[in-house]
């Protein structure tokens, strides 16, 4: 996993409530046995006109322009701010698979879908978690202010605005430490090997009809 | 001390290491392992060289992608062909049982399990599958899982977890007739929102939930999710006990008393304490249908659309105005005046056989309305599609003029053949009503099976209460 420090960059908005996994990325490409490629068709029922199908050449597909990620000033953003509930529905981990590749790295909206959370933490994605009211202000800002950027840095857990306004938000100080070293979940649950079996061990003797 | 919620029990019994930082490393009895979110999680094995740690606690089924007509000819689309192709080869890599297609045990992943007894009390369940909770009416903590933790479960049998908090949605009395499992769980949904749940493990109890069969508790943990919660569970009595007696994986003999003895403590305690309670009048709980694009956007069928004027919250306002307007409905228009297009009775939620039953008997003498494309039944398992038959289910539903398929997915998320035409409409028995889910410009209804023969039958809502 690629570790997360610190991020300055434009932000795009996704303004609506309940953003779902299904929306995120349709079904039909979740057929790839690959976890990389998803990008092209981050959102793909929304931003583009035709309906897309795996293997298709997207830079052919007709664009919907009105969508709010196809419009020029939001090109190159890696923080999306978004409304309640972001990520809900499927367990898909193909949803922060697909954000990333399509560039980003940071997420804020007032709350997020308990599995999608964990499997964007999974990825190197930050997501941040502040209240609606200051969220609502981004929102405004980020519609009146072309290019409008945020300086995100996991280790102070602050966010710094264009004029120098700063927002602390807090973080599950486990899931920090993850992302700030990319460390590999695996490998650390693997330094419990002894309590693992040690766990077995007993459970065989007490419930032993859950290892028949 | 306050005694213990039975979520509090499942998670003491799981816990392998506390890592002291609020996470503790869980131990996981089942791993649940279907086409779509497991070949990532595989591949990752295989590229750090690990072997799953527990094979034996590991069961595939392919359900997502497979077909639901005439599978002597294997899959016809070649990339979900591949997908299926690549569970077998995982599965029989990895020495891991596997329902394979022409298996008549295999089906929806999360029909499967209970089905089999894989699924038992008492025991930690994950599966790359959100509908996961479902597991959780057996007295289990039950929950879905990326791809990632599904190759941490592989390689160590363990999650790292976090411990939700603990909610009891307590349903009180007891539901007129004709009211379901699914209606009680919409109208949760609909009072607590698609994310009044979200953090929490949510018990649910109360004298209506205690009525419910196992089918029908199956149906309401398995939209926990929807909820916005992490899992659901119903406490285990002697319907579950009952349910689980002499599946195929469930223990026998001596081990059989010992599991029942405990198992009879796989409840909250008297004087357990929650973070959350919410209780809910059962008596009056209808029919529910949604008329939105997400589960919380639900009415009873006697109601009316609901009209955005109404609504104070400006964020909430504008999502039901983008609701109505892909939904292609006016505000103020009673349900009953709805009109569809294609029927789905399946999924995960609703493709049991009382749910089989519920729909034959609705559609039993009557015919599918002439405006009615396709009306579909899935079951959810190759055994629940055969006892089917054996009590004459298809063929009272085939000659009302249903189609009788193959066990699997199927038109819940249209990642196979059966999907929605772009503004077609559906009175479905899922648990998403997202866009597109059925299809792309695809609108779905959730409802119970008996409201979705009955809008078969009818060709519109109607309260199946009404129908003689």
């Amino acid at each position: 996993m690629e570790k997360f420090t610190q991020l300055k960059a434009v932000v795009a908005p996704m303004d609506r409530p309940n953003v779902d996994t299904d929306a995120i990325i349709p079904k039909q490409f979740l057929k790839s046995i690959k976890r990389s490629g998803f990008g092209p068709n981050l959102f793909d029922e929304w931003r583009y006109l035709d309906q897309g199908e795996p293997g298709m050449d997207n830079s052919k597909r007709v664009i919907n322009s009105d969508f709010i990620l196809n419009q020029s000033r939001y090109q190159g953003a890696q923080i999306l701010i978004a409304r309640e509930n972001f990520g809900c529905g499927s367990s898909r981990e193909h949803a922060p698979w697909a954000l990333l590749d399509y560039g980003f790295r940071v997420i804020i909206a007032p709350s997020f879908a308990d599995i999608f959370y964990n499997n964007s933490f999974k990825n190197g994605i930050l997501l941040i978690k502040l209240d609606a009211d200051v969220l609502e202000q981004m929102f405004q800002d980020v519609e009146l202010n072309e290019g409008y950027q945020l300086d995100v840095n996991l280790e102070s857990q602050t966010i710094t605005k264009t004029d120098g306004c700063v927002i602390k938000f807090e973080i599950d100080e486990f899931r920090k430490q993850r992302l700030l070293n990319g460390l590999d979940d695996i490998g650390l649950t693997l330094q419990h090997v002894d309590d693992i079996k040690a766990y077995e061990t007993k459970r065989k003797q007490d419930t032993p009809w859950l290892f028949c | 001390m306050a005694g213990k919620t039975l979520y509090d029990k499942l998670w003491d019994a799981h816990v392998v290491h506390d890592n002291g930082d609020g996470t503790a490393l869980l131990y996981i009895d089942r791993h649940l392992v279907h086409e779509v979110t497991s070949p990532q999680a595989f591949e990752g094995l295989r590229l750090a060289d690990r072997k799953p740690w527990r094979v034996e606690a590991n069961l595939a089924v392919p359900d997502h992608n497979v077909p639901t007509t005439d599978r002597s000819k294997g899959i016809e689309d070649p990339i979900a062909r591949i997908q299926v192709e690549t569970l077998d080869n995982n599965c029989h890599e990895f020495g891991i049982t596997e329902f394979k297609m022409d298996d008549i045990r295999q089906g929806i992943v999360h029909v499967i399990g209970p089905e089999q007894g894989a699924t038992l009390p008492g025991m930690t369940v994950v599966c790359g599958d959100s509908h996961t909770s479902t597991h959780g009416a057996f007295g289990a903590l039950a929950h879905g899982i990326g791809t990632s933790e599904m190759e941490h479960v592989l390689a160590t049998q363990c999650l790292l977890q976090k411990k939700s908090n603990a909610m009891l949605v307590s349903v009180d009395g007891k539901v007129g007739v004709g009211v379901t499992a699914k209606d009680i769980v919409l109208a949760i949904i609909g009072k607590i929102g698609t994310a009044g749940g979200t953090g929490y493990a949510i018990e649910f109890g109360g004298e209506a939930i205690s009525d419910l069969s196992i089918e029908g508790r199956m149906t309401v943990c398995n939209m926990a999710i929807e909820a916005g919660a992490r899992a659901g569970m119903v406490a285990v009595d002697d319907k579950t006990i009952e349910y689980v007696k002499g599946r195929p994986y469930a223990p026998t003999a001596k081990q059989w008393d010992a599991a029942v003895e405990n198992w009879r403590d796989l409840h909250s305690d008297d004087d357990a304490k929650f973070d959350t309670v919410m209780n809910l009048d059962a008596a009056f709980i209808q029919p529910q249908v949604t008329w939105g694009t997400s589960p919380e956007m639900v009415v009873s069928v006697g109601d009316t659309v609901p009209d955005p004027l109404n609504e104070m919250d400006p964020v909430k306002k504008e999502g039901m105005q983008k609701a109505l307007i892909y939904m292609g409905l006016e505000a103020n228009m009673p349900i009953s005046e709805i009109k569809i297009d294609k029927v789905f009775i399946g999924s995960c939620t609703n493709s049991r056989i009382e749910d089989i039953r519920a729909a034959a008997s609705v559609a039993k003498g009557r015919k599918v309305a002439d405006n009615i494309v396709l009306a579909m039944v899935v079951p959810g398992s190759g055994l629940v599609k055969q006892q089917a038959e054996q009590e004459g289910l298809d063929k009272i539903l085939i000659e009302a003029g249903f189609e009788w398929r193959e066990p699997g997915c199927s038109m819940c998320l249209a990642m196979n053949a059966d999907r929605l035409e772009p503004g077609e409409r559906c009175a479905s028995t899922s648990n998403r009503n997202f866009e597109g889910r059925q299809g792309q410009g695809g609108r779905t209804h959730l409802v119970s099976p008996a409201m979705a023969a009955a809008a078969a039958v009818t060709g519109h809502f109607i309260d199946v209460r009404d129908m003689s």
